[in-house]
C-alpha cells in the first residue's frame, strides 16, 4: 500500500477521536497521540479533520504536530528501535552502541531499512541512566545495552 | 507467602517482568499461594530485579535475580546465593535520609491502603483541618524550594498564587524530567504514585485551585500506566472529587502526556503544550503564578517539590527544615548514573560533598577507570572534575563554581570521555531541542556545533569565539535552554583545555 494513501474511513475515524476529547481543556496533544495510536502515524489527510473539529485553521493544526519529535507525518517500520543519545548513555558507551546500530542497518537516525524491518529513532533520556546505554524497541525497554545485545535484538527481529 | 518485586521500569528494563513470571510459575509448581507485590525500586539499580521476601516482619533481599535464581528461593531462602539480608541493613539503605522516598520501593504504589498503613494521607488529613493560609506559611517556614532546577522558594510561590482572586486557578505537576542522568520523578510515580496526588491536593487547598494536571514525558510508559491507575483508583476512592476525603475542597488531576520536547520542561512551554500549543517558551513578565495555564493563576512545581510537601505537613516544617546546610533545607534525592559501580537513587539530607557521592556511595566508575568529570545537573549543567569534589551540595554551593544542581542528576565518566565532544553535544541538543522563539539559542546552537567542529579541526582561533557565543546566548536567550547551555561547554573548555588543544596539535 502506499504510505501517503488515504487509509479508507480515516475521516470518520479522526471524528470520533475528537469527539472522544472534546470535552478536555486544550485537546489537541491527546487528539494528536490517539490519531497516531490508531494509524501509526498522524496522515495528512487529518490534519484539516482536527482542524475543522476544533475550530482551528490547518496551519495551526500542521505547527503543532510538527513541533514535538513524538508525532511522524510517515508510517515507521515494522519495529521501532530508539536509542538513548545523553550523557548519561554516553558515559557508559551508548554511542559504540548507536555506530554500531546504524552500521548494521545502514541508516541513520530517523532513518528505515530498505525492507522496511526498522526504524531507528533517538531518544534523550529515558530515566534507565544508572543502567545504561539503554532503549526502547517496540516498547519494551532495555538496558545495559552494547553491540552485541543490539545486533542480537535485531537478529531475533529479523532486521 | 508474600513476593516482592519491582514493576519500576529500570528493574523491567534488566529483566523483572521475566523474574515475576518465573515466581508465579514455580509457586504454582510447588502448589504455594505465593502473592506477588508489584512495587517500586528500592532505588540500588545495580541489584535489580531487587525480590524481596517479608521474614519475621524484615523485608530480605534478594539481588541482581534471574528467572534461574528463583526456584531456589522457595527452598532455604537464607542460603539463596544471591542473599543480600534484610534490605534496610545495606549500607547504601541505612545512609539514607528518606523522606520523600520513604515508601517507594516498600508499598504496593496502587493500593491506597497500604498507602495510608505507611503514613499516607496524614499530611493532606492536617491541611484539610488547618486554615489554607496556615498550610502555605508551613511550605514557607519549611525552606522547601522547587527541585526541577530553578530552586525558587516553594512556599513563596503558593502565596502568590493563593493571594490572587480568579474564578479557576490551577495546579500544574512538571514531570517532564527531561534531564539525562534523573529519574526521581519517574521512580516517585511508579513506586508512590499516592504522594504525588497528596501533595497536589495539598497545593489545591492551600492556593484555592480545584483542577490539577500532571504533565508527564511519553518517554516514560510505566510511570503513564501507574499514574493512570492511581488516578482512577484516588477517585473511586474519594482522595479526588467533589468532596476531597469528605471535606469542602473539590479537587480532580488530568493526566496528560508530552510528545518528546525537551523543552516543554521549561514551564511556560509546557503550560502552552497543555493548552494544545507549541511548546514554545512565553516571555515573562507576567508569571504563571499570575497569568499560568488558559490565563489563570497557576502553580507550577517539579514532581519531588510537590512530593515532598506531604511529609513536611505531617512532621512540620521545623522537622524538615533542620536537615540540609545553607539556604538548602530538607532532603534531595540524589540520582547517580553514567560510568559508576553503584548508581541509582540516593536521598540524602543537602551538603553531600562530590567526593563523598562519586567515591564513597557510588563506588568510582563501573570501568575502574580514573573519573575525568562528573556532570551534575543535565544536559544544562556543568561538567565538574575531581579537583572540584569537595564542593557541597546545594544551590548556592554550585552557583558559585558557576555550576548547578538542577534536579540532581549526577552522571560520572571516565578518563576515556572527550569533553570536546561533550561540549560539542551540549550545542548539538540545543540546537535540536530549541523551541526557536529566540535567535540567540535557535542560531546560537548552530554556530556553536560548527565553532567548535573548528576546533576540532586545529584551528584555535575558534575558542575565542566559542566563549563570545556563549556569552551572547547566556546573555541573549529567552530561558535556561539557550541561556545555559554555555554551563556545559565553558566548564569543558575551562577545566579540561587539553581536549580542546590535543585536537589542534593532531591536526598540525
Ligand atoms: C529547558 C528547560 C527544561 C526544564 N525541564 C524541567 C523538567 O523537566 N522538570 C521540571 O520540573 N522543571 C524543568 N524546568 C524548570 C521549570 O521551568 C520550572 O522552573 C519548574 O517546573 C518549577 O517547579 P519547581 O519550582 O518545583 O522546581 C526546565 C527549565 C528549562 C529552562
Ligand atoms: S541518559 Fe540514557 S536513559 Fe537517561
Amino acid at each position: 500500500m502506499n504510505a501517503q494513501a488515504t487509509p479508507p474511513g480515516l475521516a470518520d475515524r479522526v471524528r470520533e477521536i475528537v469527539a472522544d476529547y472534546a470535552d478536555l481543556e486544550g485537546p489537541l496533544l491527546p487528539i494528536l497521540h490517539e490519531v497516531q495510536a490508531a494509524f501509526g502515524h498522524v496522515p495528512q489527510a487529518a490534519l484539516p479533520v482536527i482542524a475543522e473539529a476544533l475550530n482551528l485553521t490547518r496551519a495551526e493544526v500542521f505547527g503543532v504536530m510538527t513541533f514535538y519529535h513524538d508525532f511522524r507525518s510517515e508510517p515507521a517500520g515494522r519495529h521501532v528501535l530508539k536509542l538513548c543519545r545523553a550523557e548519561a548513555c554516553q558515559a557508559s558507551g551508548g554511542d559504540a552502541v548507536a555506530a554500531a546500530v546504524r552500521a548494521r542497518l545502514g541508516v541513520d537516525w530517523h532513518g528505515t531499512t530498505r525492507d522496511g524491518a526498522v526504524t531507528l529513532e533517538p531518544v534523550f533520556c529515558l530515566g534507565l541512566c544508572a543502567c545504561g546505554p539503554a532503549g526502547m524497541f517496540d516498547g519494551r525497554l532495555l538496558a545495559r545495552l552494547d553491540p552485541a545485545a543490539a545486533e542480537a535484538l535485531l537478529t531475533e527481529a529479523g532486521a | 507467602m508474600k513476593i516482592f518485586v519491582p514493576l519500576d521500569s529500570a528493574a523491567v528494563a534488566l529483566g523483572a517482568d521475566a523474574v515475576a513470571a518465573a515466581v508465579a510459575a514455580e509457586a504454582g509448581r510447588r502448589g504455594i499461594p505465593a502473592e506477588i507485590v508489584r512495587t517500586g525500586s528500592r532505588g540500588m539499580v545495580w541489584l535489580e530485579p531487587l525480590v524481596e521476601i517479608e521474614h519475621e516482619g524484615r523485608r530480605i533481599g534478594f539481588g541482581p535475580m534471574t528467572p534461574g535464581d528463583v526456584p531456589a528461593l522457595f527452598d532455604d531462602p537464607a542460603a539463596h546465593p544471591k542473599s543480600l539480608g534484610p534490605v534496610e541493613d545495606l549500607p547504601w539503605m541505612r545512609r539514607q535520609t528518606r523522606l520523600t522516598f520513604a515508601r517507594v520501593g516498600v508499598i504496593d504504589p496502587l493500593s491506597l491502603s497500604d498507602y495510608e498503613a505507611h503514613g499516607g494521607l496524614e499530611g493532606l488529613r492536617r491541611a484539610l483541618a488547618l486554615d489554607p493560609a496556615a498550610v502555605v506559611e508551613e511550605v514557607v517556614a519549611s525552606g522547601l524550594r522547587g527541585r526541577g532546577g530553578a530552586g525558587f522558594p516553594t512556599g513563596i510561590k503558593w502565596r502568590t498564587v493563593a493571594g490572587v482572586a480568579a474564578d479557576r486557578k490551577y495546579i500544574v505537576c512538571n514531570a517532564d524530567e527531561g534531564d539525562s542522568g534523573t529519574f526521581a520523578d519517574r521512580m516517585l510515580i511508579e513506586g508512590d504514585p499516592f504522594c504525588l496526588i497528596e501533595g497536589m491536593a495539598i497545593a489545591a487547598r492551600a492556593v484555592g485551585a480545584d483542577r490539577g494536571y500532571v504533565y508527564l514525558r511519553s518517554e516514560y510508559p510505566v510511570a503513564i500506566r501507574v499514574f493512570g491507575e492511581a488516578l482512577a483508583r484516588a477517585r473511586e476512592a474519594g482522595l479526588l472529587g467533589r468532596s476531597v476525603l469528605g471535606s469542602d475542597l473539590s479537587f480532580d488531576i488530568e493526566l496528560r502526556v508530552g510528545a518528546g520536547a525537551y523543552v516543554c520542561g521549561e514551564e511556560t512551554s509546557l503550560l502552552n503544550s497543555i493548552e494544545g500549543k507549541r511548546g514554545v517558551v512565553r516571555a515573562k513578565p507576567p508569571l504563571p503564578a499570575l497569568e499560568g495555564l488558559f490565563g489563570r493563576p497557576t502553580v507550577v512545581n517539579n514532581v519531588i517539590s510537590l512530593a515532598s510537601v506531604p511529609v513536611i505537613l505531617e512532621r512540620g516544617a521545623a522537622f524538615y527544615r533542620d536537615i540540609g546546610i545553607g539556604r538548602s533545607r530538607g532532603t534531595i534525592p540524589l540520582q547517580i548514573a553514567g560510568n559508576v559501580k553503584y548508581g541509582g537513587l540516593f536521598e540524602a539530607g543537602f551538603g553531600l560533598s562530590l567526593s563523598e557521592i562519586v567515591h564513597d556511595i557510588a563506588g568510582g566508575t563501573a570501568s575502574g577507570r580514573p573519573v575525568k568529570a562528573v556532570q551534575v545537573g543535565g544536559p544544562l549543567g556543568a561538567y565538574l572534575p575531581p579537583s572540584r569534589f569537595d564542593v557541597a551540595f546545594g544551590y548556592e554551593e554550585y552557583a558559585a563554581l558557576d555550576a548547578l544542581i538542577g534536579h540532581a542528576g549526577i552522571v560520572v565518566f571516565d578518563d576515556t570521555a572527550d569533553m570536546l565532544a561533550q561540549a560539542r553535544f551540549a550545542m548539538e541538543f540545543c540546537a535540536i531541542e530549541s523551541c526557536g522563539k529566540c535567535t540567540p539559542c535557535r542560531i546560537g546552537a548552530v554556530r556553536g556545533v560548527e565553532t567548535i567542529d573548528r576546533i576540532a579541526r586545529g584551528d584555535a582561533a575558534a575558542i575565542p569565539l566559542l566563549r563570545e557565543l556563549c556569552d551572547t546566548m547566556r546573555a541573549g536567550s529567552l530561558c535556561a535552554l539557550g541561556g545555559f547551555t554555555s554551563y556545559p561547554v565553558l566548564s569543558a573548555l575551562d577545566h579540561f583545555p587539553d581536549d580542546f588543544a590535543r585536537q589542534r596539535e593532531a591536526a598540525e
